[in-house]
């Protein structure tokens, strides 16, 4: 297994310029993971390291080596695609072995990996059929099959689970998950599911239209999202993102919201930058929502509620301005009602008028596009 | 179940209707080579009748120049020959214009495209010019060499076509498990273009066996085809239509024998597109 490292990898397709100075380092057993919206570049910087495409600036390291003059034969990688691409005329064995086979290994050692495998991936039943009598879900454990079936120096995953119902999608998110942890393996996936991300990365690069908006764990990424981008991507909902005006009193602090809709004291160590913030943001499980008139929390008024099983989203409306919340299952107020709301002074987070964060979260690493 | 009963009754008959007017022709072919001249010629027509091979005979034991028999040979060489040639070539060039990022792409094919707006009759002039001054005139080498040309610009744009409905991750996954592009291509992408190939030769194979124009103008008599051949038995002295009617015949039968034999890739290779889709 190796360490991957980008160093400003551009690549451009006639006009739209996919990846732009992507820099960043997977390490030696790491499952990082490259979470963007469609479009965002995840496929293109996937298949940079694979060498499927040639970057127009840029390098790519394998363990401190250059690797781009390299064919993806010569980097050794594995590449599970979207779509599988099982070759449709092999046997699910053939398939599997296909790797091997293309390196001149031997038959005895082939068929033991590729049991191995198979083994690994429950699927030792299905060797003898056609790609087009499997699942979908059989299908994509064939592919990882044919990843796993030799010791490449980085997997390559480009959202593999996005072809599979959304139960499935959640089994194999634990299965992928411990399947490397076992392995020991690097993990460079690509998705555009923030859940997915969040419960399996160790490392998470979120990227936007081919920038890199934040490289962080999950954990910072969702706390201390560099900017809007971010905060209103992962995560769901998305933050509340509340336009806002800074003014003092005295010694305290307010984020005058709207303006003019309601106001919102500050936690006293914010103080840095903080004429620069126009908006405010707040996750939905930060702001607290009582039926009961409280001292201190703003009036507003439910004018929908989500039910979603094990919790509710409901927004509220505060003077114009719609809020959700999130709250436990039982709490469903018809639409209409009034209500009183609180955001958790603490987990307030702010935001420039270029929707950078105010600070910039220091222990994130700043993207380094620039 | 009485309606289903009733719509496939007036279909039956429908599709029965139809396929009495397209054979219709096709029995009328058959029937004027087997009748003797005065049984073709009888008005009303002789539905009855004593067969006769007489114009089969006469066809390949033709007195002045090459026999029809002769002919029909260099249309069989000259039209396998380009049908080959279209085919690999074509496939190449379409797997080129599908997977790799040439430069001025659209301009390359709409200009590769453009060569079949000319009619034939058009280029032939200076093409014959040319022919005669290579010694490619009345040479199957030239007949093959015009039609692959000819042929070539469709060829390329259906197998293009084709190429684009293969998954290119099928040879990315080869190229990633360690297989060059070229055995990636040969192992994994070329079994998928067989349809395709196989539709495309039809194709140049039916175009360059009825071809006339330039048959017509770049051979005269040692590298002449069959269809110029036919025409040209409309003699002076009045026509022999169970003669016409025999080479016709024997036109037919090859070319509809492959297209029977490889009609499934032929149905798939034209419904490509909707099946994948």
């Amino acid at each position: 297994m190796a360490e991957v490292r980008l160093e400003g990898v551009s690549k451009r397709f006639g006009r739209i310029q996919a990846i732009w100075r992507l820099t960043f380092e997977v390490e030696d057993g790491q499952f990082a993971v490259i979470l963007g919206p469609t479009g965002a570049g995840k496929t293109t910087t996937l298949r940079c390291v694979a060498g499927l495409e040639r970057p127009d600036e840029g390098h790519i390291y394998f363990d401190g080596r250059c690797v781009d003059g390299l064919s993806p034969a010569e980097r050794d990688v594995a590449f599970v695609f979207q779509s599988f691409a099982l070759y449709p005329r092999l046997t699910v064995y053939e398939n599997i072995a296909s790797p091997l086979k293309a390196r001149g290994m031997g038959r005895d050692e082939i068929e033991r990996r590729v049991r191995w495998a198979a083994e690994v991936l429950r699927i030792s039943h299905l060797l003898d059929r056609m790609p087009d009598q499997l699942s979908g879900g059989e299908m994509q454990r064939v592919a990882l099959g044919r990843a796993i079936v030799r010791e490449p120096n980085v997997f390559l995953l480009d959202e593999p689970l996005s072809n599979l119902d959304a139960k499935l999608r959640e089994g194999m998110r634990t299965e992928l998950k411990k399947l490397q942890t076992d392995l020991g393996a690097t993990f460079l996936y690509a998705t555009p599911d923030h859940a997915e991300a969040l419960s399996m990365g160790d490392k998470i690069i979120v990227i936007n239209e081919g920038r890199i908006h934040q490289i962080g764990t999950p954990q910072e990424i969702y706390d201390r999202p560099a900017d809007t981008f971010v905060a209103y991507f992962v995560g769901s909902p998305g933050m509340n993102l509340l336009p806002c005006r800074i003014i003092s009193e005295g010694d305290r602090l307010f984020a005058d919201i709207g303006p003019g809709a309601f106001r919102v004291e500050l936690p006293p160590e914010v103080k840095e930058g903080l004429e620069d913030a126009t908006t405010l943001g707040i996750r939905a499980e930060e702001v607290e929502v009582s039926l009961r008139e409280e001292r201190g929390w703003l009036r507003g008024r439910i004018s929908l509620v989500e039910t979603l099983g094990g919790y509710n989203i409901v927004e509220v409306d505060l003077g114009g301005i719609a809020v959700k919340a999130r709250t436990d299952f039982s709490f469903s107020p018809p639409p209409g009602a009034e209500v009183w709301v609180r955001f958790r002074r603490d987990k307030i987070r702010l935001f420039d008028r270029e929707g950078r964060a105010i600070p910039s979260p220091a222990a994130c690493k700043a993207p380094s596009n620039a | 179940m009485r309606e289903e009963k009733l719509t496939a009754l007036i279909l039956t008959v429908l599709l029965s209707i139809a396929a009495a007017l397209y054979l219709f022709p096709v029995y009328w072919m058959v029937s004027t080579a087997t009748k003797t001249r005065l049984d073709a010629l009888s008005i009303p027509p002789k539905w009855i009748y004593k067969p006769t091979l007489e114009h089969f005979k006469a066809i390949f034991s033709r007195g002045s120049g090459s026999s029809f028999a002769h002919q029909l040979l260099n249309s069989f060489i000259v039209s396998f020959a380009s049908t080959g040639l279209v085919t690999i070539f074509g496939s190449l060039a379409g797997y080129a214009f599908s997977r790799f990022p040439l430069k001025a792409k659209d301009d390359l094919l709409f200009f590769i495209l453009s060569t079949r707006m000319l009619p034939p009759i058009v280029v032939i002039i200076p093409l014959a010019v040319m022919y005669r001054s290579l010694g490619l005139f009345d040479t199957r080498l030239g007949l093959i060499i015009a039609y692959t040309v000819f042929n070539l610009s469709f060829a390329v744009w259906m197998m293009k076509s084709f190429v684009d409905e293969i998954p290119k991750e099928y040879e990315e996954a080869a190229m990633v498990d360690g297989y060059s592009r070229l055995r990636a291509f040969l192992k994994f992408v070329l079994p998928e273009m067989r349809t395709g190939m196989v539709a495309t030769a039809i194709f140049s194979l039916i175009t360059s066996w009825n071809e006339f124009t330039f048959a017509l103008l770049l051979t005269a008599d040692k590298a002449r085809t069959a269809p110029p051949s036919i025409a040209q038995s409309m003699g002076v002295s009045g026509t022999n239509w169970g003669y016409i009617a025999a080479g016709s015949l024997l036109l037919v039968i090859p070319v509809a024998a492959f297209t029977f034999i490889l009609r499934k890739h032929l149905l798939r290779g034209f419904t490509f597109g909707a099946i994948k889709g």
